[in-house]
C-alpha cells in the first residue's frame, strides 16, 4: 500500500512537472521559423554547426554567381559592349573553375564524414525503446524495463488540452535525460519514418527490417515530431512526442507503465505483435 | 523507270492533310509540335494539381479539399508523374529534340519516322491510363494512386489494393516504352545523320545533350520497368520481391527505383542545358565558351548520376559506409555542374548582350539552378541530410532545379524558337511579363519552402501544425502568381498566332548560328534534301 501511494505521489508530481516543462520549453515548430528547432542532443548540435558552416560556403558560392551575373550583364551588354570578343576558350580559368569547387569539395567532405561517422557509429547504449510505426499511430515497446508496450495516436482538438495541433498525442515516449537511448525502428504495415528534429533524428521505418538509431537528449523537455515518410491517407496525423525527464522520474514512470501496460499481452515476434495491433485497429 | 522515279519521289513529298497529317505523322516537326502541345495540356493539368494542393495548404486545417486526405495525395502522385513524364519529358525531348536535333545536324528527319509516330501516340495512351487510375479505387473506400511518383511499397502493395495503381503502372510501362523508342530513334539519329562534314565535335551543344539524356533514357528505364513490373506481380501474381513476409525487401524497391529516378532528374534537366547554351550564345553573340568541357560535363554528369541513387535513401537504414560513399560520389557531381555554370558565364563575358525574352527566361534558370544546385551540394550530405530528408526543403531543392530550372530553359526554348516553329513573331511585352511574373510567383512559392523544411515540416502532408502557417501562406500566395503566369503565357502564344506577324529566317541575327537558322522560318516540310556542308 506504501509503495503504491508513493508511486500515486510521483506520478502525480510528475504529471505537474511534465505539465509545467510543456508549458516551459517544447521543442517544435515556431510561427515564421527560419532555421532548425533549438537542438537537445549533441547531434543535433553538430548537425546545426555543420549546416551552419555549409551555409556559409553556400551563401558565398550564390553570391560570387550573382555577382559575376550582375557585372556580366552591366558591363557586357549591348549598349555598353556592342563588339562582342570572340574568346572561345582560356585553358587557365577552366583548370580554376574546375579545381577550386573541387577543394570547396574536400574542406566539406571532412566535416561530414566525421559527423556521418559520429551519428551512425551506435555508442554503448544504457537502455532501448522499439518505435514500431502503424497506419497511423506510432506503438513503442521498452524491452529492457519489464517489456512493456503501449501505442501513441493523435489528440484531436477536442481532447489535445494545451498541447498543440496535430503534434499532441495521448501517450508519449518517455525517456531520462544524459541517458544513450537506443530507438530500434520499424514498421507493421507499410513504410513510416520516425523523426525528431531536436534530436535530429530522422530513420525510416520499414516492415521487416530493424532500422537502429540512437540519441542522448541533454535538456529535460517535451519534444515534437512527426511521420516522415508517406504512409497513406492520414501521413500527416501520427505525430511523434518525446518526453525527456530526469532519471528518477523516469524510475517512477517506468513502474507506472509497467503496472499500467502490464495486461497488454506481449508476444516474442513483431509480426504476430503487429497483426494483433491492426486487427484492433480495423 | 522515269515513272517509278515520279511516282518515289512523290511518295517522298507527300504532304498529307487534315487529322491524317497528325495522327499518320512521321514528319518530326510535327511530330515535335504535337509533343509540344500535349506538354502544355498536361502542364496545365499538373499545375492546376499543384495550385489546389496549394490551396489546401494555404491555412492550417481542412481547406478546399474538405477532409479528403487521400485526395490530396493523389494530387501529390498526379502533379509528380504528370509534370516530369508528360510535361518536362515530352517538352524537351519529344518536342524541341524531334524539332530540333534534326535540323541543327542537317538530316531531312529523324531515322526511324514511323517509330517517331508510335512513341508519339504512346504518350496520350499512357496519360489516359494515369487519368483512369484516379476514378477508380485505390485503398479501401478511396479512388486513385496516393503513393507518391515514388510509389514505396508496401504502400503501394498491400497499402492500396484496389486497380487504381494497376492503372498507374501499366501507364508508366507505356510510357516507359514511348520513351525508350524514342530514345533508341535519337541515337540512331545523331549517330548515323549527321551532315556531311558534322563531326561529334562540332554538333550543336542542344544535340549533345539529347544524345546524353537519351542514353540515360535507354539504360535506366528498364530498370524502372522490372521494379513496377515486380510491384505489378506482387500485387497481383503473389510474388513477394518487395514483401519480407516472404523474403522480399521493401528497400530493394528503392534501390531499382531511384537507380532510374536519379537518372531520371537528370533527364528532366540536360536538355534544358543545351536549350540555355544556345540562348546565351545566341544572345550575347558569342560562339560558347569552353565547348568541349561544355559537351563532356554533360557526358560526366550523366556518367555520374548512374552512381549516386542512394542518396534519396539515406534514411532508409544504410549502413554507413554505403552513406558515405553516395556522399562523396554525389558532390563529385557539382564539379561538371559548376564548370557549365561558369561555362555560360564566361560565355557572356566580353558579349554584346541582348535581353530579349529567351535571354531571361536563361539567365534566370542560371541564378535559380544555381541555388538549386547548391542546396543540392548541402543535401549530399548524410550527416545533415537526416534534418532535411522529407522535409519541405527538399521539395524547394528539386523545385529549384526542376520547377525553376527545367521549366525556365523550356520557356527559354519556346521563346528562343518560337517564330523559327510557327513561323510569327511572339509579343515581346507578352514574354517579359510572363517572364518577370513567372519569376516573382515560383521564388514565392518555393523560397519559403526552404524556411519551413529547415523548421522540420515534413513532405506530402495534407495538413500542418500552426507554426508552420506563415511561410505556407506565401508559398500559395506565390502559387496563385505563377499560376496566372501561366495564363499570361497562353495568351501570349494566342497573341503570337493570331498577330501572324512574320518572324523571318532568323529574328536573332549574327548570335544564332547552328543549322535551323539557315532554314525558312516555319521550315519546308521537309528540308535538307540536299545535305548541307559543314566546315
Amino acid at each position: 500500500m506504501g509503495l503504491f501511494k508513493s508511486i500515486k505521489t510521483a506520478w502525480l508530481a510528475m504529471t505537474i512537472f511534465l505539465l509545467g516543462a510543456a508549458a516551459a520549453q517544447a521543442n517544435q515548430p515556431e510561427p515564421w521559423q527560419l532555421g532548425f528547432q533549438e537542438a537537445a542532443s549533441e547531434n543535433m548540435a553538430m548537425i546545426t554547426d555543420f549546416n551552419n558552416f555549409l551555409l556559409y560556403i553556400m551563401t558565398a558560392v550564390t553570391l560570387v554567381v550573382l555577382g559575376l551575373m550582375v557585372y556580366v550583364m552591366v558591363r557586357f551588354n549591348a549598349r555598353a559592349n556592342p563588339e562582342p570578343s570572340k574568346t572561345t576558350h582560356n585553358t587557365l580559368v577552366e583548370v580554376v573553375w574546375t579545381v577550386v569547387p573541387i577543394l570547396i569539395l574536400v574542406v566539406i567532405a571532412i566535416p561530414s564524414f566525421r559527423l556521418l561517422y559520429f551519428q551512425r557509429d551506435i555508442p554503448q547504449a544504457e537502455m532501448t525503446v522499439k518505435a514500431v510505426g502503424y497506419q497511423w499511430y506510432w506503438g513503442y515497446e521498452y524491452p529492457d524495463h519489464g517489456d512493456f508496450a503501449f501505442d501513441s495516436l493523435m489528440l484531436t482538438d477536442e481532447e489535445r488540452g494545451d498541447q498543440p495541433r496535430l503534434l499532441a498525442t495521448d501517450t508519449a515516449m518517455v525517456v531520462p535525460v544524459d541517458t544513450t537511448v537506443r530507438v530500434v525502428v520499424t514498421a507493421a504495415d507499410v513504410l513510416h519514418a520516425f523523426a525528431m528534429p531536436a534530436f535530429g533524428l530522422k530513420m525510416d521505418a520499414v516492415p521487416g527490417r530493424l532500422n537502429e538509431t540512437w540519441f542522448k537528449a541533454e535538456q529535460t523537455g517535451t519534444y515534437y515530431g512527426q511521420c516522415s515518410e508517406l504512409c497513406g491517407i492520414r501521413h500527416a496525423f501520427m505525430p511523434i512526442r518525446i518526453e525527456v525527464v530526469s532519471k528518477e522520474q523516469f524510475a517512477a514512470w517506468v513502474e507506472e507503465a509497467q503496472a499500467e501496460y502490464a495486461q497488454i499481452e506481449q508476444s516474442d515476434g513483431m509480426y504476430a505483435n503487429a497483426s494483433v495491433k491492426i486487427d484492433a485497429t480495423r | 523507270m522515269a515513272n517509278q522515279a515520279a511516282a518515289h519521289s512523290d511518295h517522298h513529298e507527300d504532304h498529307p492533310t487534315g487529322w491524317r497529317r497528325y495522327v499518320y505523322s512521321t514528319n518530326h516537326k510535327d511530330i515535335g509540335t504535337m509533343y509540344l502541345i500535349f506538354a502544355i495540356i498536361a502542364g496545365v493539368i499538373g499545375g492546376a494539381m499543384s495550385v489546389v494542393m496549394r490551396m489546401e495548404l494555404q491555412s492550417p486545417g481542412d481547406g478546399i479539399l474538405g477532409g479528403n486526405f487521400h485526395l490530396y495525395n493523389v494530387l501529390v502522385t498526379g502533379h509528380g508523374l504528370i509534370m516530369i513524364f508528360f510535361m518536362v519529358m515530352p517538352a524537351m525531348i519529344g518536342g524541341f529534340g524531334n524539332w530540333f536535333v534534326p535540323l541543327m545536324i542537317g538530316a531531312p528527319d529523324m531515322a526511324f519516322p514511323r517509330m517517331n509516330n508510335i512513341s508519339f501516340w504512346l504518350l496520350p495512351v499512357s496519360f489516359i491510363l494515369l487519368v483512369i487510375s484516379i476514378f477508380v479505387e485505390g485503398p479501401p473506400g478511396n479512388d486513385g494512386v496516393g503513393g507518391g511518383w515514388t510509389i514505396y511499397p508496401p504502400l503501394s502493395t498491400s497499402g492500396q489494393p484496389g486497380p487504381a495503381m494497376d492503372y498507374a503502372i501499366l501507364s508508366m510501362h507505356v510510357a516507359g516504352i514511348s520513351s525508350i523508342l524514342g530514345s533508341i530513334n535519337f541515337i540512331t539519329t545523331i549517330f548515323n545523320m549527321r551532315a556531311p562534314g558534322m563531326t561529334m565535335h562540332k554538333m550543336p551543344l542542344f544535340v549533345w545533350s539529347v544524345l546524353v539524356t537519351v542514353f540515360l533514357l535507354l539504360l535506366s528505364l528498364p530498370v524502372f520497368a522490372g521494379a513496377i513490373t515486380m510491384l505489378l506481380t506482387d500485387r497481383n501474381f503473389g510474388t513477394t520481391f518487395f514483401d519480407p513476409a516472404g523474403g522480399g525487401d521493401p528497400i530493394l524497391y528503392q534501390h531499382l527505383f531511384w537507380f532510374f529516378a536519379h537518372p531520371e532528374v537528370y533527364i528532366l534537366i540536360l536538355p534544358g542545358f543545351g536549350i540555355v547554351s544556345h540562348v546565351v550564345s545566341t544572345f550575347s553573340k558569342k560562339p560558347v565558351f569552353g565547348y568541349l568541357g561544355m559537351a563532356y560535363a554533360m557526358v560526366a554528369i550523366g556518367g555520374v548520376g548512374f552512381v549516386v541513387w542512394a542518396h534519396h535513401m539515406y534514411t532508409a537504414g544504410l549502413s554507413v559506409d554505403t552513406q558515405a560513399y553516395f556522399v562523396a560520389a554525389t558532390m563529385v557531381i557539382a564539379v561538371p555542374t559548376g564548370v557549365k555554370i561558369f561555362s555560360w558565364i564566361a560565355t557572356m563575358w566580353g558579349g554584346s548582350i541582348e535581353f530579349k525574352t529567351p535571354m531571361l527566361w536563361a539567365l534566370g534558370f542560371i541564378f535559380l539552378f544555381t541555388l538549386g544546385g547548391v542546396t543540392g551540394v548541402m543535401l549530399a550530405n548524410a550527416g545533415v541530410d537526416r534534418a532535411y530528408h522529407d522535409t519541405y526543403f527538399v521539395v524547394a531543392h528539386f523545385h529549384y532545379v526542376l520547377s525553376l530550372g527545367a521549366v525556365f530553359a523550356i520557356f527559354a526554348g519556346w521563346y528562343y524558337w518560337f517564330g523559327k516553329m510557327f513561323g510569327y513573331t511572339y509579343s515581346e511585352f507578352i514574354g517579359k511579363l510572363h517572364f518577370w511574373i513567372t519569376f516573382i510567383g515560383v521564388n514565392l512559392i518555393f523560397f519559403p519552402q526552404h524556411f519551413l523544411g529547415m523548421a522540420g515540416m515534413p513532405r506530402r502532408y495534407v495538413d500542418y501544425p500552426d507554426a508552420y502557417a506563415g511561410w505556407n501562406y506565401w508559398s500559395s500566395i506565390g502559387s496563385y502568381i505563377a499560376a496566372f503566369g501561366v495564363l499570361v503565357f497562353l495568351f501570349g502564344v494566342f497573341h503570337a498566332l493570331a498577330r501572324k506577324q512574320p518572324a523571318g529566317d532568323n529574328p536573332w541575327g549574327e548570335g544564332a548560328t547552328t543549322l535551323e537558322w539557315t532554314l525558312s522560318s516555319p521550315p519546308p516540310f521537309h528540308q535538307f534534301s540536299d545535305l548541307p556542308k559543314i566546315k
